[in-house]
């Protein structure tokens, strides 16, 4: 056959294939009798995974409270005079201060001519020149190499020694990234691989922070629940981790434990016997561990102590720190810094085969590289005033500070939380958080599920039009079934958390009254 | 599994390996920062050691970053980011009063007066608003509706998170999306990363690298076989050839969308970087819009800049922002949960862009330098482009396109056989052995044509033209110093491998 026919059988072929196979919508019929076509990107065709994927702490209750805020604004009366957004673990939009070290380094980063101005002490002034000659053109404006600037992964390398008593850490097993939650997703994408009842199940607490379920939803990877005690102020279960990975190998294989120490939302700070535990479990089990360390500065509790996963593991002898692989997380935007809006963030990688972290350092590759003024940023959190330079009894200071205050508020909040009847609070050991348990009558769960909503989403809802007060509910982050929470920041200023803390009582009860 | 046993001691394999990880991460490849640029780093620490080599240093022409090539900040960029870091500065009187004003107004819409707190999802809204208005006057007044804006973390983010939500069905149905050959590799990269199947449109070498709607249709048709085409990606100035669509070509490209049902994507990050007479940047909005409402008010559309490029150069800050057109209101909830879930982009590099978009005006006290930097720099870049081309043009077996915009050149290079036979004895592409030789003699890190996609058969190599140290001052062209020539002898050399 010539060229010629077997071009003509070809479009005939092509024409003769529905509309749809050749990927023209099919016409609809409008209200009016006009023909229009669907639009390219509709519901039913977008990506399916995107369709799952769910993040309370910024869903709907907050979009309602937002849209508050701007009737407020227009001048609509409310039985409340300001929407006060206890939904997010945002530090200084709930008026924490900045650390001025860090602030003082990032504006002579920013704009070196500030470099001949006295009024910045000469440490700022020396740790702004180092991070600016590790950068191109010695510029924050130039891409840094994929894996981080090199002299702050040096940094963060040393940090981790001096944190973790000595134990060695090499600054190519680190990873600056843009906040821990892009450290954490990329882990989670390596992972992610099988079909069916081989596909990766990754293990997760209930309750957990959403981006872990969020990431896994969008990765078509299997969640596997397993659930924290709340009876023992939220303590870890080796039985139950047995009892959920055993579950869950019937219909997926399970690859990744996730842990989250200091906890969120729960705030536990798991014990040094309960991470040799858990690294023991998943030594046996073969999985790989995500330590998401973010909250490592947030510890308040007597008798409670961060213990590095890492550090535990060197401490338990090669058996395990020459085997288990492990990845650690940690961010600017927590512990004393709150600086969320920097976007810094590193992971540290252990025992990781050698093949796969070239793939690592590919896939990194492809975004060029994480903000620089986060990087600057980790570099002085990893590298803070040392006593003897000028800055340091400032900043010793004010880190104080800010770490006292938030272990005054969450004594505050569990303090006056555990004096509301139907409202019983945990202690809140470390982290930003309380995640009391609440008991919601009958008659409103029967309105919430009349309503297809989850009983403490609705009351949650009715606490934020109420109140003014946005809290997120507890189905947002996983809870035992039957159970209702809430999850609360204990950030504001002790005064007006305690204002707040007070409206909240005063809602419960009215709440609890109005439907007995 | 257990491997071999190490002295009599069984070992287990590792959870996580190359056989288990997830295959379409092996996929991906990003040739701007690969093998040859992991070699250059490497021959860049031997120099340090003190390794002796016939250069002193590497020049990095591998990727587009202005200021790692010694192109300044603009004063004025810079004075705004750091009154907003260290607000204390608003009393030093070193700082022009509308740069404070600028400063003021951007801590104003931050959580708690800071940069430190997260922004909404889709980026600070007074930020939204004036990328909008921006977007207004440069398209001669078309509205620009702020909740179309969605901040980013670089185009790149932008550009992926679209890409995600496209991708869709299975096997025959799986989402093609169409992109040029020669692509910048982010598109190949991500859409390996998400399962979806590439698309490939030639560019025309012979015709300036222009678009061809013919091409188009062909690539749409033979792909319409093996899946189910939605997506068509324009670069537009182009990267890494550089042209500049001419406005008739981009209207042809909005009609083939139209009539193919496919969402597009205009990626104008060099939307500030046209050198060559006669090229002019037509923004694809603008156009859609002048084509009236039967294109306007169906044809969806999302359009991607950012911070990196044109004059500013800010890379680091990985600062950008999308516009969707005619998306689907559903669809677009769906995108802000989406962006919610990773928070926000770097509130710096919201900063930055707001600057972008509206900055210093001819009344106020920063506008005359404002005005003398960024014309100092475009008009620097335009000469670079120009004298690219020129001095390539002059090596025999390379033939280089006018430079019309971007950052970037993209010459043909003709290889003997007895090269490209080398190159197969080694492994390496044809392409990829030449620009390792030049690497290896000469310290120059370029990235191969075949990292980006080339016609069959031919060969070429992506250079970026904004080393200071690459084109020295138009006064010392003639110098002997002058680092291009060296292309030449380099050239003449791989030409000829026996030599």
């Amino acid at each position: 056959m010539n060229h010629g026919t077997a071009l003509l059988w070809k479009r005939r072929a092509l024409s003769s294939l529905s509309a749809t196979r050749r990927g023209l919508p099919k016409e609809k019929m409008t209200e009016n009798g006009m023909m229009s076509r669907a639009k390219v990107l509709t519901i039913d065709t977008i990506n399916p995974t995107v369709k799952k994927v769910e993040y309370a702490v910024r869903g709907p209750i907050v979009q309602r409270a937002v849209e508050l805020e701007r009737e407020l604004s227009q001048g609509m009366k409310k039985p409340f005079a300001e929407v006060i957004k206890a939904n997010i673990g945002d530090a200084h939009a709930m008026g924490q201060q900045p650390i001025t070290f860090f602030r003082q380094v990032l504006a002579l980063c920013s704009y070196p001519e500030l470099l001949s101005d006295s009024t910045f002490p000469e440490d700022a002034k020396s740790r702004a020149c180092r991070i600016l000659q590790s950068c191109g053109g010695r510029s924050m404006g130039a891409y840094s190499a994929s894996q981080g600037i090199h002299s702050v992964r040096e940094d963060v390398a040393r940090y981790i020694e001096r944190r973790d008593g000595g134990v060695p850490c090499d600054p190519d097993d680190i990873y600056l990234t843009t906040g821990a939650s892009d450290g954490i997703v990329t882990m989670l994408k390596l992972l992610v691989c099988g079909e069916g009842a081989s596909r990766t199940g990754v293990m997760i607490s209930i309750p957990q922070y959403p981006l872990y379920s969020a990431a896994l939803a969008e990765l078509g990877a299997v969640q596997i629940n397993y659930y924290l005690n709340e009876e023992k102020c939220w303590s870890l279960d080796i039985p139950e981790l047995q009892r959920a990975l055993d579950e869950a190998r019937q219909y997926c294989n399970p690859r990744a434990l996730c842990i989250i120490n200091p906890g969120n939302p729960t705030g536990q700070v798991q014990s040094r016997k309960c991470i040799e535990d858990v690294i023991r479990f998943a030594a046996k089990e073969r999985l790989f561990l995500m330590a998401d360390e973010v909250y490592q500065d947030n510890v308040y509790a007597d008798g409670c102590q961060f213990h590095s996963f890492k550090k535990v593991l060197f401490e338990m002898g090669p058996e395990y720190s020459d085997t288990v692989e492990l990845a650690s997380f940690h961010s600017t935007s927590k512990c004393y810094m709150g600086e969320c809006g920097f976007r810094g963030g590193y992971m540290e990688i252990i025992n990781m085969d050698d093949e796969v972290k070239d793939q690592l350092i590919k896939l990194v590759s492809v975004r060029l590289c994480s903000p620089v003024p986060g990087q600057a940023l980790m570099d002085l959190v990893v590298n803070p005033p040392q006593p003897g330079e000028p800055s340091y009894d400032n900043f010793i200071k004010e880190r104080t500070a800010t770490l006292s205050a938030l272990a005054e508020k969450a004594k505050l909040t569990e303090q006056i939380l555990n004096t509301v009847e139907g409202i019983s609070c945990n202690p809140v050991q470390g982290a930003m958080y309380s995640f009391p348990r609440i008991t919601i009558p009958e008659k409103a769960v029967k309105e919430a599920t009349e309503n297809g909503q989850e009983p403490d989403m609705f009351y949650c809802m009715k606490m934020l039009e109420e109140t003014g007060i946005c809290l997120v509910p507890g189905s947002g982050f996983g809870q035992k079934d039957g159970t209702y929470h809430f999850r609360m920041t204990i950030l504001p200023p002790p005064d007006k958390l305690k204002i707040l803390l007070d409206k909240v009582k005063e809602f419960h009860q009215r709440f609890t009254q109005q439907y007995s | 599994m257990s491997q071999q046993a190490v002295n009599g001691v069984p070992c287990r394999g590792k959870v996580l390996t190359v056989d288990n990880m997830n295959p379409n991460v092996k996929r991906v490849e990003y040739a701007v920062r690969g093998p040859i640029v992991q070699r250059a780093v490497q021959i860049e620490k031997e120099l340090r050691e003190g390794v002796k080599k016939p250069f002193t240093e590497v020049i990095k022409a591998n990727i587009g970053d202005a200021h790692a090539m010694g192109q300044k900040p603009i004063t004025f960029l810079r004075q705004v980011l750091a009154l907003c870091s260290y607000p204390e500065l608003m009393e030093d009187n070193k700082f022009p009063e509308d740069a404070k004003k600028r400063a003021q107004r951007i801590l104003g819409a931050c959580g708690g007066h800071s940069i430190g707190a997260y922004s909404a999802s889709q980026g600070i809204e007074c930020i939204r608003q004036d990328v909008a208005r921006y977007i207004e006057k440069r398209d001669g007044g078309i509205p620009s509706n702020p909740d179309n804006i969605y901040l980013s973390t670089g185009a790149s983010d932008a550009i992926v998170t679209m890409l995600k939500l496209l991708v869709c069905g299975e096997g025959r149905d799986r989402t093609g999306v169409m992109i040029s050959i020669p692509q910048y590799p982010l598109y190949s990269a991500a859409l390996a990363d998400l399962g979806a199947v590439q698309i490939s449109y030639y560019l025309d070498e012979e015709k300036c690298w222009s678009l061809d709607v013919a091409e188009l249709r062909r690539a749409l048709n033979a792909a319409r076989q093996h899946c189910n085409p939605r997506v068509l990606c324009i670069i537009n100035p182009g990267n890494p050839t550089g042209q500049v669509q001419s406005r008739q070509c981009i209207e042809d490209v909005i009609r083939f969308a139209k009539e193919e049902h496919l969402f597009l994507m205009a990626d104008e990050v060099y939307q500030d970087n046209v050198y060559a007479e006669g090229c002019k940047f037509h923004s694809f909005k603008k156009v859609l819009f002048e084509m009236g409402p039967e294109y306007s008010s169906t044809v969806e559309m999302a359009s991607f800049h950012s911070t990196s490029k044109c004059y500013m150069g800010e890379c680091g800050f990985r600062g950008g922002y999308m516009e969707v057109i005619n998306m689907d209101p559903e669809v677009k909830t769906q995108l802000t949960k989406l962006v919610s879930v990773r928070l926000c982009p770097p509130v710096p590099g919201q900063a930055l862009l707001d600057l972008v978009v509206n900055p210093p005006q001819p009344d106020e006290p920063s506008y005359a330098t404002f005005m003398k930097e960024r014309t100092a720099v475009l008009s620097a870049l335009a000469e670079k482009a120009r004298l690219t081309e020129q001095i390539f043009n002059a090596v025999p077996g390379i033939t280089c396109n006018p430079v019309q915009g971007a950052m970037y050149t993209f010459p043909r290079i003709t290889l003997p056989q007895k090269a490209i036979d080398k190159a197969k004895e080694e492994g390496k592409v044809p392409d990829m052995y030449y620009c390792m030789r030049l690497l290896e003699e000469e310290g120059i890190c370029l990235v191969p044509g075949s990292g980006f996609g080339q016609r069959e058969g031919t060969f070429h190599f992506r250079l970026v033209w904004l080393p200071a140290s690459l084109l020295p001052p138009v006064h010392i062209q003639t110098s002997k110093s002058f680092n291009l020539m060296r292309f030449y002898v380099t050239t003449l050399y791989c030409l000829n491998p026996d030599d």
